[in-house]
């Protein structure tokens, strides 16, 4: 079975010296330059073996930073999640990638990049994946300003669904 | 005054340029709007990009924009082949975040479309499959005269044949009568006589087997690495099923196994999917036995909703709530700043994420066969694109 977070935190802290996490909410939040450290000794550890990456998410909020989300899992174990987040400033938000680490990472990170512009070093082929090559700007970020912006702010049934 | 004539072709210059090629974006095979660039040497693909995003609406910012309920119908259009799962994902992260009770008779229902989604969604893949072989047009009929009366059963429930809009947090949105439980009974009791034809039709077929044996094989390390799921993940012989593994809804209750295959080519992945279909009619033929009577003190409504708010506001925090959809893991990452609409709501799509290997499926392969094992993937450009 899976160690409950703190003790999650304590283990990992001990395997890998100079590390230092914090909880919030049962998520581990991992210095951004300490993610690959943290997540290849989750991946390769015979007690955590946590081997699925199974989401990622970026989410912002402004005005000063832009968080990315992780859930592992194992599928040799069948235990987790294991949550792991990185809080990265919102100017050039930039963060190792994990493809290295596990294979499944690279679409993922191209839709964080293309959708928040979350840089992710080391990634093989970081491109635009959902929205065009020639599109400007991160359109899932909260200040997006859309192309009819004006239309939607003057049009009060805009928010009908509310 | 014969002169002898240099050869067309001197063999020391004979070489042969690397072609790109695009597949798609307008192209049957492709299930949709989904481009393959293809480098190819002769007919061999030596290199294969896919390239997709032609239908993208941006289906997490509608959703943050309105209410968590009001985000169902869209789901729908996700993978349009599967709306029920759809719903039923977003669901289970919603209860997740809200800590909703479900009501009983609404779990049941819950899984038997669930299960009738996923018999659905496999009927139409292979008959698509045999399509992309050559088989045009009559495994495919086949497998729409059954789909069909599914979705008749769909569209008696909910309405709608496709676009459900059915489940909700804390069950389901209209209870089902005893004549559709009726009904329901006879399709599972009739559904194997279909398989049977369709398996025979099709596994002892030379040019089936000729044409997806070792075609397209994906190695288990690299499909665990690479996040795949569903029946992909279990045609290379991994046992990971969320179903079991989560063990979400009341799926512990019935007795089923989960089917796997042993190399991972495309054959392994047709047939894992025709084995599912068999273990989705057991646990059809449990719940249908099992399902609660609607209980007289209670309205229909209360029947199949239970004690979910009509009006949904959860406190702050973060849940990420994940489904065996038919494809393999839907998730729904949903983060909330206690308004009525989520501050994130993220989709994690198993079809984009298991064109992840694409590529590496498709080298060394020839055109044909590229558009077999993107075929045997099973692709919904709805929920790849979001």
């Amino acid at each position: 079975m899976l160690l409950p977070v703190e003790e999650l935190k304590t283990t990992l802290e001990q395997l890998l010296p100079g590390l230092t996490l914090t909880v919030e909410n049962s998520v581990l939040v991992v210095p951004p330059a300490q993610l690959t450290g943290v997540a290849r000794c989750l991946k390769d550890t015979e007690r955590f073996r946590l081997d699925y990456l199974s989401n990622l998410a970026a989410i912002d909020y402004p005005p000063e930073r832009i968080e990315v989300i992780y859930h592992l899992y194992s599928m040799a174990h069948k235990h987790g999640p294991v949550i792991l987040k990185v809080k990265l400033p919102r100017e050039n938000p930039t963060v190792e990638s994990m493809v290295p680490v596990w294979r499944g990472a690279e679409f993922q990170e191209r839709e964080a990049y293309d959708l928040y512009g979350v840089k992710f070093d080391g990634h093989p082929d970081l491109r635009r994946i959902l929205m065009w090559d020639e599109f400007e700007g991160y359109p899932m970020r909260k200040d997006y300003k859309h192309e009819d912006q004006d239309a939607l702010d003057g049009n009060p049934s805009g928010s009908a669904h509310a | 005054m014969a002169t002898r004539q240099a050869p067309l072709m001197p063999e020391s210059v004979l070489q042969s340029d690397v072609l790109e090629v695009n597949l798609g974006p307008q192209h049957p095979s492709t299930h949709g709007v989904f481009r393959m660039i293809a480098s190819l040497d002769g007919e061999t693909i030596v290199k294969l990009k896919p390239c997709f995003g032609y239908m993208h609406r941006n289906h997490e910012q509608i959703a943050e924009g309105i209410t968590y309920i009001a985000s169902f119908p869209y789901t729908d259009r996700l993978d349009y082949l599967c709306s029920m799962t759809n719903n039923f994902g977003l669901a289970v992260a919603i209860e997740k975040l809200g800590g909703i009770p479900i009501s009983e008779r609404g779990e049941y229902i819950r899984v038997i479309m669930a299960e009738l989604t996923r018999l659905v969604n496999h009927t139409a893949v292979t008959g698509f499959l045999l399509n992309d072989m050559g088989a045009f047009g009559t495994p495919l009929l086949y497998a729409f005269r059954e789909r069909e009366k599914i979705l008749d059963l769909f569209e008696s429930a909910s309405g709608s044949r496709m676009m459900c809009n059915y489940i909700r947090p804390g069950g389901v949105r209209e209870d089902v009568t005893d004549a559709w439980l009726d009904r329901a009974r006879g399709i599972v009791r009739e559904y194997p006589r279909f398989l049977d034809e369709f398996e025979k039709l099709l596994r002892d077929n030379e040019i089936v087997r000729q044409r997806t044996q070792n075609v397209g094989v994906l190695p288990k390390d690299l499909a665990v690495s690479a996040s795949i799921t569903g029946p992909m993940l279990r045609a290379t012989g991994v046992n990971y099923d969320i179903r079991k593994v989560d063990g979400y809804s009341i799926y512990p209750r019935f007795n089923f196994k989960v089917p796997l295959g042993s190399i991972g080519d495309v054959f392994d992945r047709y047939y894992v999917r025709v084995l599912e279909m068999r273990e989705s009619l057991k646990i059809l033929e449990q719940a249908l036995k099992d399902i609660p009577k609607t209980s007289p003190h209670l309205s229909p409504k209360g029947q199949a909703m239970g004690k979910a708010p009509r009006t949904f506001k959860p406190a702050k925090g973060e849940a990420y709530g994940r489904i065996e959809s038919p494809k393999g893991e839907l998730g729904f990452f949903l983060v909330s700043d206690g308004t009525p609409r989520p501050y994130r709501y993220h989709v994690r799509a198993p079809s984009f994420i298991n064109l992840t290997i694409l590529e590496d499926m498709c080298l060394g392969h020839k055109v044909a066969d590229a558009i077999v094992i993107l075929g045997s993937v099973d692709i919904v450009l709805g929920e790849v694109d979001r």
